[in-house]
């Protein structure tokens, strides 16, 4: 349906001006529908109070919902600064793993189409698959905890999902999981296009590994990593999947990052105003920090 | 640059793996045999193998874990999978519904899939093949859309869906999943697109082919291992993704993998060995897919988006 409209005659008739448009025109409609309309909707009620549960209160509110986000919120500010902490912890973590991941697979060694499908594995599990696995382990009852307390190592009956203290690393671990894998296998593809004669050019002139590492590899791999830091820090601020289900944003609210709270905000609280301006702002700040991130990482530059 | 088609990784045998050989410096003149092998070679056998295998273990532990309790009677102990049962696989196909739920994942992940596909495809074609008027603002559209929380949708995009009619249907999630897929989907697909040499299509034009039938008899076949890549990308996303199946799918027999996890994870007392055997039934697909496409999806991105 879509590549019959380009029919042969249409195409030399009108020429290469309409074609292109013809064959962007569904991808478009999609996106107009139920990408731009959505975004504009919300937009629109980020600017009315448009609450379920309290109607006659319904109606223009101006500024209202923003003003009260930026000065009234506690919560508001709570969550963005958790976001904050989630997304550079992990992004930061992976990379570094990844990084190291994707160089130890790049060596030439027996079994390593194997190990590399082993350890790119997690790429393809669901938040909600991470989960369920991570709570098999984490389980105090019978998960790893007490099998190490039956030989001596830590205490029984711990949990650390809902000890205020290590929920964040139990969750960042079991993200970890699963996000180390995108990062190397991003990393890996760039490694192979590494024009070889370089490094042995360095070779040459004495050039030991880890001077080899610095001035050839890094700064060829500088704008995949850029990306997909981007890409992945983005992807880790709206990523609710995880935490939704492994934690819930607790204990005590202690794990709940902005999208979460918007979303406790819109769907449970039913106040659809004050979480389309929640959305609105968290938008904002998402757009700002990508461009400010490529500005300072002179994305695109002349590395190349 | 060289096309992703032909490109393999270099993993065939090449004979120089010696552990610990340490290349002679300055024998390898440029162009010489030396050319294919990777150059940091020279890496003590121990710094590999130790940190490879200890980062093994972290990821493949979880799965063994989520395995034994999946096959092991209730109440065992045993950290080995043996005497095996196939008591919870049972209860979760069909007192949980999981046999429901997971033909609804296959038909939410392959119809949305082949539309995700399709679109892309076109719109892939034109971004490399034309420069037109709105292509730098249609491309800044899909980079832009990147940043959109699509969890944060989910209020508009359930009135929309409601005033389609299209509420507890399968299609609605068809179609979010599928949308919210498109860009990165264009955006690979046109990088693949762009490895295409041009001169091809124009050869069958010049032998009286139609645009459209040069670009099936000749584009399309080199497209197979991007059309795979992207495919299975979106594929393993829409059967990973929950939310939309959540919120917009209401009665049970409608709901999908994801959605059933979520379930008996929320319940009062969590059956573990159900859990566990759910886990399985959800990644044993996406686990089959990935060892499949895993060295495509190298070579695939490296021609795809992230070189542009």
């Amino acid at each position: 349906m879509v590549l019959a409209v380009p029919s042969k005659r249409r195409a030399r008739a009108t020429g290469a001006r309409a074609l292109p448009y013809w064959l962007i025109s569904p991808a478009v409609l999609l996106m107009l529908g139920f990408i731009a309309y959505p975004m504009l909707s919300v937009l629109y009620y980020s600017l009315q109070h448009y609450n379920v549960a309290k109607p006659w209160r319904n109606g223009f509110a101006g500024l209202d919902n923003f003003r009260e986000i930026l000065t009234e919120d506690d919560l508001f500010w709570h969550t963005l600064a958790f976001s904050a902490q989630w997304v550079v912890v992990e992004v930061g973590l992976q990379l570094v793993f990844g990084l190291a991941l994707a160089l130890i697979v790049n060596q030439t060694f027996v079994g390593r189409g194997i190990a590399r499908a082993l350890v790119f594995s997690p790429w393809a599990v669901s938040g909600v698959l991470t989960t369920t696995i991570w709570i098999l382990l984490y389980n105090p009852a019978t998960g790893i905890s007490r099998y190490l307390a039956d030989i001596g190592i830590g205490e029984y009956g711990t949990s650390v999902l809902s000890d205020t203290g290590t929920v964040f690393w139990a969750a960042v671990l079991a993200e970890l999981w699963r996000g180390v894998p995108f990062f190397a296998i991003l990393i890996l593809a760039d490694l192979q296009s590494v024009p070889k004669d370089l490094y042995e050019a360095a070779s040459v002139d004495g050039a030991g590994r880890v001077r080899r590492f610095l001035h050839i590899t890094l700064p060829h791999l500088k704008n995949a990593i850029v990306l997909s830091t981007l890409l992945r820090a983005v992807w880790e601020f709206n990523n609710v999947d995880l935490l939704y289900t492994l934690t819930g944003g607790g204990p005590a609210g202690e794990t709940t990052t902005l999208p979460l709270y918007v979303a406790n905000t819109g769907i449970d609280g039913h106040d659809f105003g004050y979480a389309s301006a929640l959305t609105t702002v968290a938008f904002v700040i998402l757009l700002f920090f990508s461009i400010l991130y490529l500005r300072l990482s002179k994305f695109g530059g002349d590395d190349r | 640059m060289t096309t992703a088609v032909t490109t393999t990784t270099p993993d065939s045998g090449h004979g120089r793996t010696a552990p610990t050989a340490r290349p002679p410096r300055g024998r390898r003149g440029p162009g010489g045999g030396g050319r294919r092998r990777p150059v940091t070679d020279d890496v003590p056998r121990w710094q590999l193998f130790v940190p490879l295998g200890l980062y093994l273990l972290f990821t493949l532990i979880p799965f063994y874990w989520m395995l034994l309790y999946a096959v092991r009677p209730a109440g065992s102990r045993s950290l080995l999978p043996w005497p095996a049962t196939t008591e919870h696989f049972e209860k979760v196909w069909n007192e949980r519904s999981f046999g429901v739920f997971f033909q609804n994942s296959v038909l939410v992940g392959v119809a949305s899939m082949v539309m995700t596909l399709f679109v892309s495809l076109a719109g892939g074609y034109a971004l490399a093949r034309f420069s037109f008027r709105l292509k730098t603002p249609f491309l800044l559209a899909l980079l832009c859309s990147q940043f959109i929380p699509g969890a944060l949708m989910l209020v508009p995009l359930f009135e929309i869906f409601k005033n389609l009619q299209m509420i507890n249907s399968l299609g609605s999630v068809i179609i979010a999943e599928a949308v919210f897929q498109l860009p990165l989907s264009l955006i690979l697909l046109s990088g693949f697109v762009r490895n295409v040499p041009p001169s091809l299509e124009e050869a069958a034009w010049v032998d009286g082919c139609g645009r459209f039938r040069a670009f099936c008899a000749v584009v399309l076949p080199l497209l197979r291992p991007g059309l795979v890549a992207v495919g299975s990308f979106a594929f393993v996303h829409s059967w990973n993704h929950f939310l939309f199946a959540l919120m917009f799918l209401s009665s049970q027999d409608k709901q999908t993998i994801p959605v059933g996890l979520n379930t008996l994870l929320g319940a009062d007392s969590v059956d573990l060995g159900a859990l566990a055997a759910g886990g399985v039934v959800a990644a044993v697909p996406v686990v089959i897919i990935f060892a499949f496409i895993q060295r495509w999806l190298v070579t695939g991105f490296s021609a795809g988006a992230v070189k542009g």
